[in-house]
């Protein structure tokens, strides 16, 4: 099922959590919405859900107008971020509920829920444990238990809050992998709301990067950490550096000199330049390149992390070396960015 | 001196006592002191009123409690306690779902407005009855010209012992509630089901047993309350007696016997009520945990 959002706005007591946010989801589409807490990503998600009405604007699911439905009538599947199972059920009662609550021939007789409860929990692998309550499974199984749940109903679309979000790293691994594979099964169009862009990034097909109630960026991994279009997905996704630049006639400066860039399209004036830490050239002379004096040097991982004083304001900037690359001894390094954005100055 | 170092295996709490705990004999004044008190003022009383009921042997026991009046006092308790607490089991629980589940303007202040028959003396309650429906009360007049009667009769009593009893349910449920947030429901809606099949489904199995401890206690009230009653009862033998108005008339008539059978059965309700209370809290000491207070 396909999903429209359409100018939506959202209020909470005057108080705006979304601003005109529009977005096409596609059928059968895996799609994480990313953003630090604050950023309306969850209310997005409540409103697509029918937990929230917009203030403004319209959700499509396919050419119908869902945003006046009820919650039960639009038959989506939503897994909480603390699951939400019901704890007096078992497990097998709890994935039958929502067929058991239907009304008249709907309603699948009890044989057929228990049946169909069964299937679900062998499609999330927890075969066996159905007679177990909530409160004697693991936080995976819970999790698991909740989309076997929310799947019970077949719903038009499958939407996650925080999928992973009280499950520890080992298991959040383990259960990311394990949702791509049943997305890709099942084939459900799903939505899931995340903070850890790891997760974005390894596990959609696409991603919406928001923040303060907009929409930054949607596109896939590779274009959201590629080309980021604004310095807040620049800096909220991996790591970047900044620098305060001038542009010239289309080459870019800093203090007095050239750094050996060019930015034909970019207005003269101030601007921020924005680049990788590992996405570097390192030079030996220096006719066009920014050149900084080490201030720190840091070993992470596979790499070191050097900080440098660039210019005559000592704006400091990272770059990452090669651990074992001569120039993280010296006491002055030049290094032009290899691939790179300008952002007008804030 | 190789205690010390097995005594740090045990349970925390109990190496942590050592650093809290006081001196022995201040513990052991502390523990007579309580002891003490709990036996002049709690214990010796309870003795007292079934030494009393069965002063004139068990037949005289029982033939005081099978007397008309007295019979009819009973029933008439167990009436109004049948009554007013599912009266207040649904006013309580609507109450607190509101409170709990929704934000809206003046929630403080209903919050407050619930405990008020906690705060205010039981006369005032039953005052209040009486200066609404009284001959020379607000409804007073229109009640006459339609024959309704409300004061000096069990719609009445009904309605006193309903406020007095009022805040035990509501009071148990809006910690459990709130607590517990929406997350059940919304995630019940979402799978499909209606508003009411939430609440059957999902809702009150939530709270049952916060809900049965807030019942037994308002149960417990409703049978022993005097003061609003009294008030508004008019003391009519046979007819608007509750036991523990009976129980004082009887006493004051020098029929102790009498007096303390009636009381002994209000005393054997208390200790049947303390158990069942314990009993949940034993078994459901977690769901019952949000609910301080009591």
């Amino acid at each position: 099922m396909e999903v429209r959002v359409v100018n939506v706005r959202k209020e909470f007591e005057r108080f705006p959590a979304l601003h005109d946010v529009s977005l096409d989801i596609r059928s059968g589409e895996l799609i994480a919405l990313l953003g630090p807490s604050g950023s309306g990503k969850t209310t997005l998600l409540r409103l697509i859900a029918g937990l929230e009405r917009p203030t403004k604007g319209a959700i499509f699911f396919g050419e119908e107008d869902a945003s006046q439905k009820s919650i039960q009538e639009r038959n989506v599947g939503f897994v909480f971020q603390h699951y939400a199972l019901f704890r007096h059920m078992t497990v097998a009662d709890n994935i039958g509920f929502g067929l058991k609550v239907r009304h008249g021939a709907a309603r699948p007789p009890a044989q057929e829920i228990r049946r169909r409860a069964l299937e679900l929990l062998d499609l999330v692998q927890l075969s066996g444990l159905e007679k177990r309550y909530p409160a004697q499974l693991s936080g995976g199984q819970r999790q698991r238990v909740a989309l076997a749940r929310a799947m019970a109903i077949e719903p038009k679309v499958l939407l996650l809050d925080e999928p992973f979000g009280a499950l520890d790293a080992q298991v959040r691994r383990e259960l990311r992998r394990w949702l791509r594979e049943i997305h890709d099964r099942t084939g459900h169009t799903t939505v899931f709301v995340t903070h850890d862009q790891e997760e974005a990034l390894e596990l959609a097909d696409r991603v919406v990067v928001m923040s303060q109630g907009r929409i930054e960026q949607v596109g896939t991994a590779d274009d959201i950490y590629d080309t980021p279009n604004s310095p807040f997905v620049y800096s909220f996704i991996g790591e970047s550096s900044s620098l305060p630049v001038k542009v010239e006639n289309g080459e870019v400066w800093i203090a007095d000199r050239p750094i050996g860039l060019q930015a034909p399209h970019a207005p003269s004036g101030e601007a921020v330049l924005y680049f990788r830490p590992h996405d570097v050239d390192l030079l030996d002379g220096c006719s066009g390149c920014i050149a900084g004096t080490v201030a720190a040097s840091r070993r992470v991982a596979g790499t070191r992390r050097v900080e440098l004083e660039v210019g005559g304001e000592r704006q400091r900037v990272e770059i990452e070396l090669p651990v074992d690359h001569p120039a993280a001894q010296k006491s002055r390094v030049a290094f032009r960015p290899r691939r790179w954005k300008l952002f007008p100055a804030a | 001196m190789a205690d010390p170092e097995i005594k740090s295996y045990e349970p925390l709490h109990e190496s942590r006592s050592a650093a809290v705990t006081e001196s022995r004999p201040v513990r052991i004044t502390l523990t007579i002191v309580t002891l003490v008190f709990l036996g002049v003022f709690l214990l010796l009383p309870l003795i007292i009123v079934f030494k009393e009921a069965f002063a004139k042997g068990v037949g005289a026991y029982f033939q005081s409690l099978g007397d008309a009046d007295t019979s009819s006092a009973i029933r008439l308790t167990l009436l109004v306690a049948a009554i007013s607490v599912p009266l207040n089991l649904v006013f309580g629980l609507s109450a607190a779902w509101a409170i709990a589940k929704f934000e809206f303007k003046g929630k403080a202040f209903l919050t407050t407005l619930i405990d008020l028959p906690f705060s205010v003396s039981p006369v005032i309650s039953g005052l209040v009855y009486v200066l609404l429906f009284g001959a020379q009360g607000l409804l007073g007049a229109w009640l006459k010209a339609h024959g309704i009667q409300i004061l000096f009769a069990v719609p009445g009593i009904v309605l006193a012992t309903v406020f007095v009893t009022f805040p035990f349910v509501a009071r148990e449920l809006i910690p459990l509630m709130q607590e517990q947030g929406n997350g059940d429901e919304e995630a019940a809606l979402s799978l499909g089901a209606s508003g009411w099949q939430a609440f059957w489904h999902v809702t009150l199995p939530n709270i049952k047993w916060g809900l049965l401890y807030g019942v037994l206690l308002c149960n417990a009230r409703a049978m022993g309350e005097f003061g609003a009653v009294s008030v508004v009862s008019g003391h009519i033998r046979g007819l608007t007696n509750t036991m523990p108005l009976h129980v004082e008339i009887l006493y004051n008539e020098y029929n102790a016997v009498g007096a303390f059978a009636v009381a002994s059965l209000l005393a054997g309700l208390a200790l049947v009520t303390l158990v069942l209370k314990t009993l949940l809290e034993m078994r459901y000491g977690a769901e019952l945990a949000a609910t301080r207070g009591h």
